[in-house]
């Protein structure tokens, strides 16, 4: 049941392969406007590209986040979700991993290349990645609560913004501390692990509580 | 801690912006709020009594014989 | 004689309830705010640190107090509301966000005006003063939430689930902040930790606290009530009073 609803998603995703390239490219867009707006000085740059792209990939993450139940809700294959046997939340968490695989893992594979715009050394890199990666799930599991509460609000994907961003700060702290304290020659295992930590917690409590949000959103 | 003069008080050591910015602020928030509160409460009962009024002048035009 | 206590959760009894309660509180308010100002700017001696500055500690620190203390209850009264849906539970909760959110901006404004002559900035990105300024999106999140939905009821669940989520990121965001603080300025700019309270600033502050609360629970009672009313107009009881009122 649970890999069934990834697979959907994902299936729904390739249809409308435009979505997922839409997150993509202006995640790449808003990380290469930084130099722009910053100066070309590498230095500089290097100090800021964790930032950079931790923000961007905050962002282009939450920009998606509506669409995560928003055709289902349409459509009503929601309401059949509801009131099928299957937990609630098992679906929920279905869900989100697919937002995950589809907006959050392109940003993990493309980030190095990235990176070295920001003349990243290798070691940061892997670290940045290796944070993206353990971070980017965290998003959408808690994109998935804001999701479900502002389902079929009018000016919901604002709403989402600021109902989520705080929720998002601890991820972007760890992540982007990974990063810096791998350069400064600290070693990032303190912060990957933290972010280890972040993101078990919520595969265990964001889906029950977007489930509780998506019954009250449906009623 | 007697105030040498009124101006002194005010003067608050040469900070009085900032102490008397930041206690005249949260002077205005606290009323603005009450006041806020108020208003909100009094248009409400405004609008209730314009509802319940035709009622209640319904009721009396039925009683009349 | 045992009160049952539940007649109380009727929005009609509480009304009555609340219209009793409010003008004492805030007359408590009132007398306790003349109090503490006067031991603070009268009876408190210079601080030799700071001289005169330090003064703003008097609204500073009961406003930071508040705003987490409410932020905790509203997010109780939320649960509540949530959990064996009483709506009043719901509407006190709604009701606290406004006053939880003024005191979060007033312990950012005063503490911004305290911090420019004590450091000499407006903003230092101290752990404490980061995760208030969360806690005011927070609060922020939670009445665009709930400004946004049409349908009360789903107004206050959905409200609900965003303070309790709110309350258990609250040590997590503050953990990381600190965290994140002391890796990039090792904490360069420590607070002292509250000058060494001689007793009258201590008891002004205290005092200054206790009527913050007052005045808290005053405005909230008063703006419950017009909930009340604007969500049970079309009821029996509400018309029976505009006949009265």
């Amino acid at each position: 049941m649970f890999l069934w609803v990834i697979q959907r998603d994902l299936l729904l995703a390739m249809r409308q392969r435009a979505d997922v390239l839409t997150t993509l490219f202006f995640f790449i867009i808003v990380v290469s406007l930084f130099p722009l707006g910053v100066g070309p000085e590498m230095n500089m740059l290097r100090i800021m590209a964790p930032g950079v792209v931790w923000v961007a990939a905050l962002l282009s993450s939450m920009l998606s986040l509506e669409r995560m139940f928003f055709s289902d809700y349409l459509d009503g294959t929601l309401e059949q979700m509801l009131l099928s046997p299957q937990p609630l939340s098992l679906l929920v968490l279905g869900k989100a991993l697919a937002h995950w695989l589809v907006t959050g893992l392109p940003l993990v594979l493309i980030a190095p290349v990235l990176g070295i715009q920001f003349n990243l050394p290798m070691d940061s890199l892997l670290v940045l990645t290796a944070s993206l990666l353990l971070g980017t799930p965290v998003l959408s599991l808690i994109g998935a609560i804001g999701a479900a509460l502002t389902l079929g609000l009018r000016g919901g994907g604002v709403l989402v913004s600021l109902l989520v961003l705080p929720l998002y700060i601890p991820v972007l702290i760890f992540g982007t501390g990974a990063v810096e304290a791998s350069s400064v020659g600290l070693g990032a295992s303190t912060h990957l692990s933290l972010l280890g930590a972040l993101l078990l917690a919520s595969l265990v409590l964001t889906p029950w509580a977007a489930a509780a949000a998506l019954r009250i959103s449906m009623e | 801690m007697s105030w040498a003069s009124w101006s002194d008080f005010f003067a608050m050591g040469g900070y009085g912006f900032y102490v008397w910015g930041s206690y005249l602020v949260s002077f205005f928030c606290m009323a603005g709020e009450i006041a806020l509160a108020f208003n909100r409460k009094r248009t409400l009962l405004r609008q209730l009594s314009l509802i319940h009024k035709p009622i209640q002048k319904e009721q009396n035009n039925e009683t009349t014989p | 004689m045992a009160i049952n206590w539940f007649k109380y959760s009727s929005p009609a009894s509480f009304y009555s309830l609340a219209g009793k309660m409010t003008p004492l509180f805030s007359i408590t308010a009132f007398a306790l705010f003349v109090a503490g100002l006067y031991i603070g700017f009268f009876v408190a001696p210079t601080d030799f640190q700071q001289s005169e500055a330090y003064r703003i500690i008097f609204i500073h620190v009961p406003a930071a107090w508040m705003s987490m203390f409410l932020y905790l209850i509203m997010a109780s009264w939320a649960a509540i509301g949530l959990a064996f849906n009483t709506r009043l539970s719901s509407m006190i909760a709604t009701a606290i966000a406004p006053t939880g959110a003024m005191f979060t901006f007033l312990a950012l404004w005063t503490g911004a005006l305290w911090g420019k002559p004590m450091w000499g900035t407006w903003w230092v990105w101290d752990a404490r003063l980061t995760s208030e300024l969360i806690l005011l999106f927070l609060y922020i999140g939670f009445m665009a939430l709930q400004a946004a939905i049409d349908d009360p009821r789903r107004a206050d669940k959905a409200g609900a689930v965003i303070a309790l989520v709110g309350v258990v990121n609250i040590p997590i965001i503050y953990f990381s902040v600190k965290w994140w603080n002391t890796l990039h300025q090792g904490a360069t700019v420590s607070l002292t930790q509250s000058p060494k309270m001689a007793a009258t600033m201590l008891t002004s502050m205290l005092i200054m606290g206790l009527a913050c609360w007052m005045y808290s629970i005053a405005v909230v009672l008063m703006r419950t009530r017009t909930i009340i009313l604007e969500r049970e107009r079309h009821t029996m009881w509400v018309s029976e009073l505009q006949g009265t009122a």
